[in-house]
């Protein structure tokens, strides 16, 4: 298992090289460079560009610059912001911060919820209760969530009045002051988050339900409701642990349409600013965050149901 | 029959089909027994068996429910019992055993706390003494060092010992009725014969009544004082198992007898026509009148009502009393493969060694071989055109391996494989010649496998007859039927898919795909063990005619050692991916043998109330062969020292091309053999 | 002869499968419902232009936020157009762009998984990584950056889309080769010595294809969804072509005076990807593969 855990833990190291590597090459691909970006394509006179290529460091080869960069990325150093002229990490801290909280805050309201939703509609499979479940979780994942925030909005701020409609704390205010803004927020993305779940879930369920293990059970005389809990939830959720992370990735990815609507200050909004304002190296920065939170957690994933399933836990490599 | 325990009055069970219309797959089922009575239920695939038996536990799979009748446990009827009362029936009074233990435990539950529930639930035993409890059942099912195994998880264990531990937790609640769904279907040979000793004396041991559901005649003949037969959802024979095995008064039992391949005859059974209805068919008269041989217009029309005979025999035929004097089907085939000239080599296989192991990283950059045992090893066999060589063994002996490495699937690690005499197989399929792989053809275990789902068997056969002989539209068609006609199938099976098709059909699709190719060389992976043994008779029969037709060489694997007694003119036997005695068949099933096919020959169960299984080695599994001496050093019963665990054993030739690898010298070892024999017949 | 040579009869039964294919999924409620959502969509999308009622791009100052009347049934948006002209004109773009996209995300990602899966070693191991690479990347962001940089033309937005899209497909599409290759029909079919080809086209192919097809119908309405996110952000579609994302990002500022302005689109986008989601989901049903059981990337 020792074995498992290194060789998974190299594997995520080199997705993660590689997924510098994209990103820098991605970015070098695209006509235009930084300075063009920052002085703008047409007025950009040859001398300014040659300047400011100059102060940026931008003449010296490409692979040149991508150690530097990389480098300095591996010592929590992501570089200067052009447009900004601030260094990145301060930029970026405090939106991650917002970001993280949006995200754990519907992970601690959603999971349990889909979880529960999804052990009851798949044990009262193609029944009514069933039925309810599974259909408003297909309109809950289909919606699209800026469609699903325009709606909340529009009920309980614009029609009711309850709760604010958009953020207007400061990025760095305290997470305590965020309470009240973030209601919304985050309905919003454990809503889409639950209904994937939700589906996941149940199929695991209803898949361990119809194993020879579960009808042993029951012909072992074990009443209904320790079925369930002793020999169908523990086999049934152990798949899970990986969708879920799978799950939270990539809707952590997806946050920005849900920061946007509600004008939220996190890493989102920063992502889209950074794109119109054509600041490369702060998307530079962003999209490598991103990828290390994805890698991240499925890597928690894949160790917990490491240690969570005893057929992986016993393996021998 | 007085103290009826379980009572199964007039049953029958259906389920609501595509059209609205309900099918029944058990049909007015009258059965029961009694304290301490073993019963054999058995019947082919889809009889309704297994339903039955869940059936007596008040348990139907989903979507099936009860059409009529009923049935009693002690005079209570079990599908009027409240959820309470079957909970505490089902694993208490009434246990299970299942067909497949390693699926039926738990795979995140520790074996101890598996078992350890059903103690809880059946019994008043205070918590502290359950752990107690729970090691001596381990210890009475003969598991070796239980305390070990309550820590371990269901995978950790072995087929054999995950049954043990299954049969544990149904006698946890010290059950009144062991219900035993084909306990030992997909154990190894000498693992099955240690299961059923067990069972065997666990029920004298506790008194407690058995229901041994099983395809397999020769199990329920070992383990049952009675035998019921089943067919198509109908219980159609019952009776004293001596009678049912000896001269049953129906003739589908009888039929079913006759296509058993037997241990001391070397031909291939007689085979019964036509397959049974499908599950939930409606079926008007006799359910067997379609293929049997003395059904007249009464049995089409009426469906015949049970009866008791003379021989206390429960029978549903309208004329049992004839079944006793019917004359054989046909005269048995004897295997044409026996007597070839053996000089005219089409294959040879010389020092074959087969691995598995992968080089690891480093091994690779410096491209070095690595330097583990490997799994199959010291292979040296020859095949005469024309001939059927049977390879015999239990899983994991290499027998597949070496199908595979001949039909250049998985190239050898060292070793040269020949082809008439000049012709190397040691390349890979791709580098073969298109011819050369003409010659050469797989038939697999499963044909729903073998045969793409998607293809029609139009498409099947046009595929071997377009990639080698170039035939066009009309060709192809003609060249299929006749195909078709030598398996005995009709044209309008050429639109068919797999998916339309029973199992045998398949099968006989995938040997006729085989011989679309005309091949010199015929590779048979276990073609008949996924196979019902009517069924298993016709294709025996057809791989015969068809072997006579093309001359062609059958290399067939199988562990099954009468269906290989049947086929082949010569069998070699394997262990861990070694040889261990080659000859013709008739010498190989002869004394003096190899330990290990005396340990083989000894566990086959065959369905005669008089044969009694000789129990030698020790039935545990061994993962990988030892790297030196005697692949059967750890477990046979016959070792003379450390001879056997450092020094490879020689070739000893009894004459005929026998030849057995043991160092116990011939004349020792036949004496040895000798005696435990006699003592076996006393 | 009867039974003519299976090769000329194979389209005649495919047609013949997907004729029934069609009649089972709408033998459900749902995707009976789903059908008829997405048949209604497609083909309010072709007929559209001709319909309308008005001009799209029109803007009469009386109509500016106006209230819903017998003239202008949805009233109008903040430039005085009318909203019905422009909801029934809003899904063309998305239609055509994400049907394209996924059709090309599909076909590259669909026949690359299906080679990785059959030649699996050391090319599988490599370009595996780099898929999982790519999946870990943020690919809303370089979409965003990619449209920033290249403008929005459909040349620019189905390639795109359909290359991000296609990431994910090569997993699916290997896992469905792999649970194939496998099977033994195609160590039959190595062992006859057929060419690689042929196993590809002939043995695999038609025992994928269903897996592909429902992935299909899903990443479409996953596609919809993205293009219509990116348009409400600015990033898809050049005013004043009347789009559904679009116009719900214009409307929402004055969703408190005209909610009409925001609603209508809104339904009407949301109906196409919940009529897409259960038409797949019927799919799935009546091709016996349980879509809930992948992941969603």
């Amino acid at each position: 298992m020792f074995k498992l855990i290194l060789r998974r833990l190299a594997l995520g190291v080199l997705t993660l090289v590689m997924v510098t590597i994209i990103v820098f090459v991605g970015v070098e691909a695209l006509p235009g460079d930084a300075c063009t970006a920052y002085l703008g394509r047409d007025t950009a006179l040859e001398t300014k560009l040659a300047k400011c290529r100059d102060d940026f460091g931008l003449n010296q080869p490409a692979h040149e610059r991508f150690f530097v960069w990389a480098g300095g990325a591996l010592q929590g150093d992501l570089g200067i912001s052009t447009r900004r002229n601030k260094p990145i990490s301060d930029l970026v801290q405090i939106r991650l911060r917002n970001t993280l909280l949006l995200g754990a805050a519907a992970s601690a309201v959603g999971i349990p919820i889909a979880i529960l939703l999804g052990v009851i509609a798949a044990l009262t499979r193609d029944r009514a209760a069933d039925l309810w479940i599974s259909t408003s979780a297909i309109f809950a994942m289909t919606l699209p969530e800026f469609i699903s925030a325009t709606l909340l909005i529009l009920f309980f701020s614009v029609w009711l009045g309850w709760l604010p409609g958009i953020v207007i704390t400061r990025p760095d205010a305290p997470v305590f002051e965020f309470l009240q803004d973030i209601i919304l927020p985050i309905i919003a993305l454990a809503f889409v988050m639950t209904a994937h779940i939700l589906r996941m879930v149940r199929t695991c369920v209803i898949d361990v339900m119809a194993s020879d293990y579960v009808q042993m059970a029951i012909l072992k005389g074990v009443p209904y409701w320790q079925v369930v809990f002793r020999h169908v939830l523990p086999n049934a959720l152990l798949p899970t642990i990986n969708l879920v992370a799978l799950t939270l990735a990539w809707l952590l990815g997806g946050t920005v349409v849900i920061e946007v609507v509600f004008n939220y200050p996190g890493l989102g909004r920063l992502m889209l600013d950074s794109v119109s304002d054509r600041d490369l190296a702060l998307v530079q920065a962003i999209a490598l965050i991103l990828a290390v939170l994805y890698v991240g957690l499925n890597l928690v994933a894949d160790l917990l149901s490491l240690v969570a399933n005893p057929r992986l836990r016993t393996m021998k490599v | 029959m007085t103290d009826a325990l379980v009572e199964v009055n007039n049953l029958s069970v259906g389920f609501t089909g595509a059209g609205g219309a309900t099918l029944a797959i058990l049909r007015n089922v009258d059965f029961s027994f009694g304290k301490g009575e073993t019963v054999g239920l058995v019947g082919e695939s889809g009889c309704g068996k297994s339903t039955l038996a869940l059936a007596m536990m008040g348990f139907l799979k989903p979507g099936l429910r009860v059409l009529e009748g009923d049935i009693l446990f002690r005079e209570h009827n079990l599908f009027a019992m409240n959820n309470n009362a079957l909970e505490d029936i089902r694993g208490g009074d009434l246990a299970l055993i299942p067909q497949n233990a390693g699926q039926a435990l738990t795979p995140t539950s520790r074996i101890g706390r598996q078992i350890e529930e059903s103690v809880r639930l059946h019994t008043t035993l205070a918590p502290e003494r359950r752990r107690e409890r729970v090691i001596e059942l381990l210890s009475q099912v003969r598991l070796p060092e239980p305390e070990e195994l309550l820590e371990r998880y269901p995978h950790e264990l072995s087929g054999g010992q995950q049954q043990r531990v299954a049969i544990a937790m149904a006698l946890a609640g010290k059950p009144e009725v062991l219900l035993l769904d084909e306990p030992t279907t997909g154990l190894d040979v000498t693992t099955q014969a240690h299961v059923l000793e067990l069972l065997r004396d666990l029920a004298a041991q506790t008194g407690t009544a058995m229901v041994y559901v099983s395809h397999d005649l020769g199990a329920v003949a070992r383990v049952s004082d009675r035998i019921a037969v089943m067919y198509a959802g109908e219980l159609v024979l019952q009776g004293p198992a001596r009678q049912v095995l000896r001269n049953p008064a129906h003739p589908y039992a009888r039929g079913l007898l006759l296509s058993i391949p037997k241990l001391k005859e070397a031909v291939v059974p007689s085979s019964m026509p036509g397959r049974p209805p499908p599950p939930g068919k409606a079926v008007q008269g006799c359910a067997f009148a379609d293929r049997c041989t003395m059904a007249g217009q009464l049995c089409r029309d009426v469906s015949p009502p049970l009866v008791s005979t003379a021989t206390d025999e429960v029978v549903r035929c309208h004329y049992h009393e004839k079944v006793e004097n019917l004359p054989p089907p046909e005269p048995p085939r004897r295997g044409d493969g026996r007597s070839r000239d053996l000089s005219d080599t089409l294959l040879r296989l010389d020092d074959v060694s087969i691995s598995y192991a992968r080089p690891g990283v480093i091994d690779q950059i410096l491209g070095r071989q690595p330097d583990v045992t490997p799994t199959v090893d010291d292979i040296v066999l020859d095949v005469a055109r024309g001939e059927t060589l049977g390879l015999v063994g239990e899983s994991g002996s290499g027998k597949s391996s070496i199908l595979n490495t001949i039909a250049g699937l998985r190239p050898p690690r060292k070793g040269t494989i020949t082809f008439e005499n000049d012709v190397s197989l040691n390349a890979p399929v791709d580098r073969r010649d298109t011819d050369l792989l003409r010659r050469v053809q797989l038939i697999f275990q499963n044909p729903d496998a073998s045969l793409n789902p998607r293809h029609t068997v139009a498409e099947l056969l046009a595929q071997p007859l377009r990639l080698y002989f170039g035939l066009n539209a009309g060709e192809l068609r003609d060249r299929s039927v006749a195909l078709l006609e030598h398996v005995r199938l009709g044209s309008h099976y050429l639109g068919r898919l797999p998916g339309q098709m029973s199992g045998g059909e398949k099968q006989r699709v995938a040997i006729a795909r085989a011989f679309a190719a005309e091949p010199e060389l015929v590779l048979c992976d276990e073609v008949t063990s996924a196979l019902d043994v009517s069924v298993q008779a016709v294709v025996l029969d057809l791989l015969m005619e068809l072997q006579a037709r093309h001359n062609a060489a059958y290399v067939y694997v199988s562990h099954d050692l009468a269906v290989v007694r049947a086929i082949a003119g010569r069998v070699a036997v394997l262990y861990q991916g070694r040889l261990c005695e080659i000859g013709p068949s008739s010498k190989v099933y002869a004394l003096p043998s190899h330990p290990y096919t005396e340990v083989l020959l000894g566990a086959v169960l065959e369905p005669d109330p008089d044969s009694i299984p000789v129990l030698m080695a020790e039935d545990a599994v061994e993962l990988s062969p030892p790297a030196r001496g005697c692949p059967f050093q750890r477990r046979c019963p016959h070792r003379i020292g450390t001879i056997c665990d450092t020094t490879k054993p020689p070739w000893q030739k009894t004459g005929d091309g026998h030849v057995i690898r043991c160092h116990i010298p011939l004349m020792d070892l036949e004496r040895r053999q000798r005696t435990k024999e006699s003592a076996r017949r006393l | 002869m009867a039974v003519a040579n299976p090769a000329n009869e194979a389209p005649g039964n495919r047609a013949l499968r997907v004729g029934a294919v069609i009649r089972e999924m709408a033998r459900r409620p749902s995707g009976l419902v789903g059908l008829a959502i997405v048949g209604g969509h497609v083909l309010l999308a072709v007929i559209s232009p001709w319909i309308v009622p008005y001009d799209y791009t029109t803007q009469d100052s009386r109509l500016v936020l106006a209230s819903p009347s017998p003239e202008h049934w949805l009233g109008g948006d903040h430039l005085g157009r009318d909203v019905l002209t422009r909801t029934m004109l809003g899904g063309r773009q998305a239609l055509v762009i994400s049907g394209l996209g996924t059709l090309i995300a599909v076909l590259w990602g669909g026949s690359l998984g299906l080679v990785l899966g059959l030649i699996g070693g050391k090319v599988d191991d490599v370009v595996m990584r780099v898929v999982d690479a790519f999946m870990a990347i943020p690919w809303i962001l370089f979409l965003l950056l990619i449209i920033a940089v290249l403008g929005t033309a459909d040349a620019v937005l189905i390639p795109t889309l359909a290359f991000f899209y296609g990431i994910s497909v090569i997993r699916i599409s290997r896992a469905a080769t792999h649970d194939v290759t496998a099977r033994d029909f195609i160590t039959a079919a190595r062992a006859r010595g057929e060419r690689m080809w042929t196993i590809v086209w002939r043995e695999i192919l038609p025992n994928v294809r269903d897996v592909m097809l429902v992935d299909g119908a899903m990443r479409w309405s996953w596609m919809i969804l993205a293009f219509s996110s990116l348009s409400f952000l600015g990033f898809g579609i050049t005013p004043p072509t009347a789009d559904w994302g679009l116009m719900i990002a214009n409307g929402r500022s004055y969703m408190a005076v005209a909610p009409w302005a925001v609603l209508a689109p809104i339904i009407a986008l949301s109906s196409m990807i919940i009529g897409v989601n259960l038409s797949a989901d019927a799919l799935a049903k009546t091709l016996g593969i349980d879509r809930a059981q992948k992941a969603p990337v």
